[in-house]
């Protein structure tokens, strides 16, 4: 069960290692390289392909950044590590973003990658659930408190009462009956569930983009104080990463293979069908029409604002100019 | 002979009887085969069925029996802590002396929800073994270990669960399970949910176990998790990263898919499972784990589930062969035996049928049928051979004696006239006669002559009976009648005295029918008389057709003291006398119709105006082609006189 020393140690390692390689190695070619570290908010997987890309093909080194993957995980929230200074970089979803800002964190957007919510909340048409009312008075897993907006607005919308019931890391409660309905990623726990053996006839899927708020999920986020004192590495960091998710969606075998090297790496108990589906569903999220990639326009993030502030999260959202830095 | 005789079979009894025998036999046998070897294929499988399942259930019960002991002390711990939280000192203490008594559990722990445990915010010691000793270590997560699956699943569930495998990395790539129970609290509203109390099992010797099991060469077991995750495989890197339907996703095969559904719903089961997986064909047999509610299933190759079922079927089809190779020669060398003797008594047949009946005909040695054939076919060469000798003496004397008749035959035609115009200085008279022989030497005659100037002699007759006594008697008829006529002129005494002499030894008792005419040429005045003949026809000159009254008397040859009449008539120049013999009239068609004197009559009518030769002519065209193709029975005679006047000179 220990996990949290392992990674600690792991993340120090792998700084240390990267220092001394930065320090032996790529002092001798380029002295103009700075160095620099993202970290996603979860473990390595599909959902960071464009990042890794970008490292594996030296976009970033092309911008003169030596950057470094941390890795995520629950242990390693993006905005504790960016607060301690241990990384300049790190990924948000929107609304998350916005609430670590109103809490204190003066997070900036650099990018933004996925335009739409891929959020679910899925159930199993075997305990009777077709519809949103058949979920009155049943228990729902919940993430925390950023990631349940777009659910409770479901919920008012069809003037459910249900029981929250917080969700792990897993599928597992839901698979074994524990609650009604849990959420899930379009791109992650929607393929864990089919991998667990359920067919898509099976599951009802209430799309909660479609049915309350499409909020804006994963970018790119630095601190103001980080871009202040070097934008130019900023719109460097923003520039790379752009050019690792063309890469990654132009060339999705190599993406994958990058990222199973990290998942590899990383010991972690995925396979390479389920990033598959994931790349795939974060390629059809984020290459819509209407939203070049790493774009946040003014009109999502101030309708993403007022959903947070009207459900009373994040008060006093930052104006628009504030919060994102336009890509060069 | 027809050459076909000749020609050798090309492919004898032996070659069809030995092709018809084993094509039939080859077909049974090879039906018969293919019975057997889906039979066995079925049985074999069933059995194999069962012994993998006896097998599975075997691992199942192996692999729960140290799970479900480790189940007890977390259930008593949770019992007691739900009766009264100790103080930590004593809980770590428990917690420790559970490792140390239970080998097989890797790790434990207690965790509490926030606020229960003596007011503490978070409380969860956690104690695991490091290498030899039982340590205390953090969990790491201090912060957020509701959420983890091991605390989260017993708190929503409220009951005791087995975790799905999860990599445990603080102990360095070691799979563990975790067993969770739940601390219920009884509090004035009722049981209340305090925390857990966890034993986690290191699966690594789970996998070892199951690693062990195998069905023959490259047969294996997996263990899947409830959803599916493979815990053990003989491919490490499948272990905990692929799922059944993973690899199912991965290989589009919905065949997999619905086997791993079949699997985590607990079944228990043999399948066909999708080539892909070994990379031939190959059985599954699975079964489930309730404890845990993971499955279990072993992997049987297809070829070596049925190589014995192979070998014995190459053992037996190369037996078959050698047997039907026997088989061929023995039916070769019985049908030689048999077809042996039938091929010299054809050869032999050939011989005789080609007219060698003395070549002998091989006897066959056995009481079988071709020997009794062989015998039959030599009495029947014996009894040919004499009948063909037999018919050689017979034809020889048939030949001679038709020779004889023959040449008797010509001696008795060599007797009538056959000159014609017979007086052609005479012009008072024609006269034509024709004689249309039957097979057999028979009795017509006719003759005519001169008895002096102006008196011509004419006569038909007819021999009763046949052959050469007839024609004997014939010949001394004729001779009688013109050595009587020399001195007679009156017709009735000539047959008298003819028929006088021939009564005289008649033994034989043949007689003669006789019309016999004198007729003087230059009055046309005609005497005749009739010795039982039939009445000749008379052809007035205008074509009339009438029959010519004849005085009664007997035939010739019979009655020694018959009495002739002359009767006499005198003929219109023009007129026309025909005389003919019954061989006419009397003429059968096949139908053995008579010709009769009616067609006669008219025949005489249409050719009366003809001269005498074209009428003789057409009366005997008459009766042969009323005969058609019956054979002619008897002589036909036609005589006509055409009386033309006296010579004007």
């Amino acid at each position: 069960m220990p996990k949290g020393d392992w990674r600690r140690l792991f993340a120090v390692a792998l700084l240390s290692w990267c220092v001394l390689t930065a320090t032996a190695g790529r002092c001798l070619g380029s002295q103009a390289l700075k160095k620099a570290s993202l970290i996603p908010q979860w473990e390595p997987q599909a959902q960071f392909a464009g990042y890794y890309v970008a490292l594996a093909k030296g976009f970033y080194a092309a911008e003169g950044v030596d950057m470094t993957i941390l890795r995520g995980g629950p242990g390693e929230p993006p905005s504790r590590l960016m607060a301690e200074g241990k990384a300049q970089f790190g990924t948000f979803f929107l609304a998350t973003a916005l609430l670590k800002r109103a809490e204190g964190l003066p997070l900036v957007n650099l990018a933004q990658f996925v335009p739409h919510s891929t959020q679910l909340l899925i159930a199993k048409k075997a305990d009777g659930i077709e519809k949103p009312a058949d979920l009155a008075g049943g228990k729902v897993s919940l993430w925390g408190p950023e990631f349940q907006l777009a659910a409770r607005t479901f919920f008012k919308r069809y003037g459910l009462t249900v029981e929250p019931v917080p969700q792990g890391f897993t599928v597992d409660l839901f698979l074994r009956g524990g609650v009604a309905a849990c959420s899930a990623m379009r791109y992650n726990e929607y393929h864990a569930i089919l991998n667990a053996g359920l067919d898509p006839e099976e599951l009802t899927v209430f799309d909660l983009g479609a049915h309350g708020l499409d909020l804006p999920e994963d970018g790119l986020y630095t601190l103001a104080s980080v871009l202040a004192a070097d934008p130019d590495l900023c719109r460097g960091v923003a520039r790379a990463s752009v050019r690792g998710w063309e890469y990654a969606f132009a060339h999705p075998e190599e993406a994958l293979d990058i990222v199973m090297s990290h998942v590899s790496a990383a010991h972690l108990p995925t396979n390479r069908m389920h990033q598959k589906w994931m790349l795939e569903s974060l390629r059809q999220a984020m290459t819509g029409p209407g939203d070049p990639l790493g774009t946040l326009t003014r009109l999502r993030y101030q309708a993403a604002a007022k959903a947070l502030g009207a459900a009373g999260l994040a008060a006093n959202a930052p104006s628009y100019e504030e919060f994102h830095v336009p890509l060069p | 002979m027809s050459p076909s005789l000749d020609v050798r079979p090309t492919r004898g009894l032996a070659f069809k009887l030995a092709v018809c025998i084993l094509t039939s036999a080859t077909i049974i046998f090879t039906a018969a085969f293919a019975y057997y070897y889906r039979s066995s294929k079925d049985m074999l499988l069933a059995a194999v069925r069962d012994n993998a399942q006896n097998l599975l259930r075997r691992a199942v019960s192996r692999l729960e029996a140290p799970l479900s002991a480790i189940e007890r002390v977390p259930q008593f711990m949770a019992l007691k802590l739900g009766q009264e939280l100790p103080a930590p000192a004593d809980l770590d203490r428990d917690l420790t002396d559970f490792l140390t008594a239970n080998p097989d559990v890797f790790g434990a722990a207690a965790a509490f929800e926030p606020g229960v445990f003596h007011g503490l915010p978070r409380y969860s010691p956690y104690f695991c073994r490091k290498g030899e000793a039982v340590a205390q270590v953090g969990l790491g997560y201090e912060e957020y270990y509701e959420l983890q699956n091991w605390y989260l699943v017993p708190k929503v569930l409220q009951k005791a669960v087995w975790s799905e495998p999860y990599f445990d990395e603080s102990g360095g790539d070691i799979v563990m399970t975790t067993y969770s129970v739940p601390v219920m609290g009884q509090t004035p509203a009722g049981p209340a949910f305090l925390g857990v109390v966890t034993a986690d099992v290191a699966l690594d010797w789970l996998r070892k176990q199951v690693g062990r099991i195998s069905l023959y060469n490259s047969g294996y077991a997996f263990l899947l998790s409830r959803s599916g995750v493979l815990l053990s495989h003989p491919d490490n890197r499948l272990v905990m990263r692929e799922s059944i339907f993973s690899r199912a996703e991965q290989f589009g095969s919905a065949e997999l898919r619905a086997l791993g559904r079949r699997m985590i719903a607990g079944e228990e089961g043999f399948a066909r499972l999708p080539d892909f997986i070994l990379g031939k064909p190959a059985w599954v047999a699975f079964a489930p784990m309730r404890l845990t509610g993971w499955s279990m299933g072993v992997i049987v190759p297809e070829d070596e589930l049925f190589a014995p079922l192979r070998k014995l079927g190459r053992e037996v089809a190369i037996l078959g062969g050698a047997g039907f190779t026997a088989l061929l020669l023995v039916i070769a060398a019985i049908a030689a035996h048999i077809t042996r003797p039938l091929s010299r008594l054809a050869a032999t047949a050939a011989e005789i049928a080609h007219g060698n009946l003395d070549a002998p005909v091989p006897l066959a040695a056995g009481r079988d049928e071709v020997g009794a054939l062989s015998r039959s076919f030599e009495q029947m060469r014996l009894a040919l051979r004499d009948y063909i000798a037999d018919l050689t003496a017979t034809t020889k004397a048939k030949e001679r004696l038709e020779s004889e008749l023959k040449i008797a035959r010509n001696i008795q035609m060599s007797f009538l006239p056959k000159r014609f115009p017979p007086f052609p200085e005479i012009t008072s008279f024609a006269l034509h006669a024709d004689l249309l022989p039957a097979r057999e030497v028979g009795g017509d005659l006719y003759d005519f002559f001169l008895l002096g100037p102006g008196r011509l002699l004419f006569l038909v007759g007819d021999v009763s009976g046949k052959g050469v006594p007839a024609a004997l008697f014939m010949a001394v008829t004729k001779t009688l009648i013109k050595g009587n006529a020399e001195q007679e002129s009156d017709p009735a005494e000539i047959l008298a005295k003819v028929n006088r002499e021939l009564c005289v030894d008649n033994e034989s008792m043949l007689f003669v029918t006789m019309f016999l005419a004198i007729l003087d040429c230059d009055t046309g005045e005609m005497t005749f008389s009739n010795a039982g003949h039939n009445p000749p026809a008379r052809l007035a000159p205008d074509g009339t057709v009438s029959w010519l009254a004849l005085p009664r008397g007997l035939f010739l040859g019979v009655m020694e003291d018959a009495v002739y009449r002359t009767a006499t008539v005198t003929l219109a120049p023009g007129e026309k006398i025909v005389a003919f013999t019954d061989g006419v009239t009397e003429a059968q068609n096949p139908a053995q119709e008579l010709f009769g004197t009616d067609r006669l009559l008219t025949v005489l009518s249409k050719a009366a105006s003809m001269p005498p030769e074209v009428l003789d002519a057409a009366v005997m065209q008459a009766a042969t082609e009323y005969a058609e193709d019956a054979e002619q029975a008897d002589d036909i005679t036609v005589l006509t006189l055409l009386y033309r006047g006296s010579d004007p000179a």
